[in-house]
């Protein structure tokens, strides 16, 4: 008998592979990852209307597009000058939305970059020495993760008023942790190996050590938590925003928008929803990246999670 | 075994004397506690109400003796007095601690009740569409923030749908059930995700174990070999993170407290001590907070080394 193969017609196969082409790369999370980045660096000059400023109060909870919502016999339809509608004081939702992206954006990728240095060097540090270092190393992050952090934050606002730096000093404090653990756990195998052993043999220096011997080892564990790490980060934010403790006003960060459009839900469910959503998409891409960086670059690091 | 329980309870008493200095620096860092007790009526304070004050709360003392005084009125739970209310602290925490308790053990059971079963529906259907859609729901429970996740339920099913309340315990209609439902399913959400991702790579792990492989050639049942021999064994790492799931939960009904209104700590905390600034309060409830974690992080370890006899302390 013999075999005969019909060829697929090229429109499917090509699907085909662009389907493969998608499992294989994080092609979706990293386009709205992208979209994130562009609307944060040039959030301003994108935005359709002034974030800010309050310009007609008349057009205060337009509904989206497509929606119609009525208060009493008054009547207001959605159209495409504010296609996400407006907020109770007749902003644009949608500039807002794109606006406060840059301080998520801002605040993630700075607590993010010191947390991941200052994480790293000190996990490096404190396996690398071993002894009372260690120890007190470890003892501090026992004492951080038994501290309830929504409430030292709250605390640390009372004490200190709310601000931007306020803000980010918190996530960078709540983001070290992380690597630290990690970082640590990882030198300590590094250390017998011996390549180590011969570089301590051939007399370098700990810190030559460290950087050179150690660092290439545990980057790659360290970027992969720190992906991991973003979308919880942005989460945080939004929470002490919502919570009145994170970026004062009138910058419209996204949990403050939601906190704003809570007293409205009942009549103007967008002002609330879109913003989460954005939350959403961003948090959900960042885990997708961190999944399938872990999975790439560091399979040991399954277990961890 | 008793080795193990001492060293863990020296580092947890380490842990609390830790972060109870931590709070306590904080109080001092910022300003003169007696700032607190200025009277608002705009004539201020007398130097010589200042120094009394002083004396009388212990001020002029060494830093390290105020430490150790403050620190051992905690332990005996003397957490001071409310500044806006004249009520001792711990009996404010005392009579809101009910509530969390409530919403926690409910935001806990929503979520072993509906993470553990679908972990295992996700690992023995693997790569079908009930795994992928196991997985979509961790996945969202991990992403969405969870005060719109509550703002949210609360407009579809307390607005628009109308079938549950809208936030509150209930309290003038004495225990409804109705009340609970949707803070619980809240807060356990984020949890059950976790959960479950944690019951499925177990499962995972175990169903490809010989002792399965065995019980299936030996002809039992799918169904047994699935929820008897593997889920028994597969059951450890959700069960102790559960526990310490418990002691965050602590920290995240804040959130949800928030959300709906519910009269526990967390909306004790943020609407008593933080909008009104009544420092003493929010002390006394983060020292709990810290009690509460440390307890429950104890538990765990203990559970842990008692269910899997393979662990050796040393």
């Amino acid at each position: 008998m013999e075999l005969t193969t019909t060829p697929l017609p090229p429109v499917i196969r090509q699907l085909a592979g662009f389907w493969t082409f998608i499992r294989r790369w994080p092609v979706i999370p990293a386009t709205v990852i992208a979209m994130l980045i562009v609307m944060g660096a040039f959030g301003p000059y994108i935005a359709p209307h002034d974030p800010v400023i309050i310009t007609n109060i008349l057009d205060r909870h337009i509904p989206p597009v497509g929606f119609e919502s009525c208060i009493g016999t008054k009547c207001k339809e959605g159209s495409w000058t504010h296609p996400l509608g407006t907020d109770h004081v007749g902003r644009d939702v949608l500039s807002r939305i794109i606006v406060g992206s840059r301080i998520s954006l801002i605040v993630a990728a700075l607590s993010l970059v010191v947390g991941l240095i200052v994480g790293t060097s000190i996990g490096m540090i404190s396996g690398y020495l071993g002894g009372i270092f260690d120890e007190i190393i470890t003892r501090i992050v026992d004492i951080w993760l038994a501290l309830p952090f929504l409430m030292v934050a709250l605390l640390v606002v009372l004490i200190f008023g709310q601000s931007i730096g306020v803000v980010f000093l918190l996530l960078a404090v709540l983001s070290w942790v992380g690597f630290v653990r990690v970082v640590r756990a990882q030198t300590l195998q590094l250390k017998e190996m011996d390549y180590v052993a011969l570089a301590r043999i051939a007399g370098a220096h700990p810190v030559r050590i460290i950087l050179r011997h150690v660092l290439p080892g545990v980057i790659n564990s360290a970027i992969v938590i720190a992906t991991l790490n973003v979308g919880n980060l942005i989460l945080a934010e939004a929470t002490l925003s919502f919570l009145g403790a994170g970026i004062p006003p009138p910058t419209p960060a996204w949990g403050v928008l939601i906190s704003e459009g809570r007293e409205y839900i009942g009549t103007a469910w967008w002002q609330t929803a879109f913003p989460g959503v954005g939350i959403f998409m961003v948090v959900m891409s960042l885990n997708f990246l961190g999944d399938w960086a872990r999975d790439r670059f560091d399979p040991r690091l399954r277990q961890l999670t | 075994m008793q080795r193990f329980l001492i060293r863990r309870a020296i580092s947890i008493a380490i842990s609390l004397v830790g972060a109870s200095m931590v709070i306590f620096a904080m109080t001092r860092l910022a300003h003169d506690p007696r700032e607190l007790f200025v009277p608002d009526t705009g004539y201020g304070m007398s130097e010589e109400q200042w120094e009394a004050l002083g004396d009388r709360m212990g001020f002029n003392k060494p830093i390290p003796i105020q430490y150790l005084t403050w620190f051992g009125n905690l332990l005996r739970g003397e957490f001071g007095k409310s500044i806006h209310q004249e009520l001792q602290v711990r009996d404010i925490i005392f009579s809101k601690m009910g509530a969390t308790i409530q919403l926690a053990i409910g935001g806990w059971v929503f979520a072993i009740l509906v993470g553990v079963p679908l972990g295992v529906a996700a690992a023995s259907t693997r790569g079908t569409v009930w795994d992928y859609l196991s997985r979509g729901f961790a996945l969202f429970g991990q992403a969405l923030p969870q005060f719109w996740t509550g703002i949210m339920a609360i407009l579809i099913f307390a607005v628009l749908l109308q079938w549950l309340p809208a936030g509150t315990r209930g309290d003038e209609h004495g225990f409804d059930i109705r009340y609970y439902i949707l803070p619980c399913v809240v807060l356990g959400w984020p949890a059950a995700a976790g959960i479950m991702r944690l019951t499925r790579s177990a499962m995972l792990e175990v169903l490809d174990s010989e002792f399965v492989k065995l019980a299936r050639a030996k002809g039992v049942g799918g169904f047994q070999v699935i929820w008897k021999h593997a889920l028994k064994n597969a059951l450890i790492p959700p069960l102790t993170s559960a526990l310490l799931l418990m002691a965050g939960y602590l920290n995240g009904a804040l959130v949800v407290e928030t959300v709906f209104s519910w009269p526990g700590i967390g909306w004790l905390a943020l609407n008593r001590a933080v909008y009104d600034n009544d420092f003493p309060l929010l002390q006394g409830t983060v020292f709990t907070f810290i009690l509460f974690y440390l307890f429950f992080a104890l538990l765990a370890d203990i559970l842990y080394a008692v269910i899997d006899p393979r662990i050796r302390y040393s």
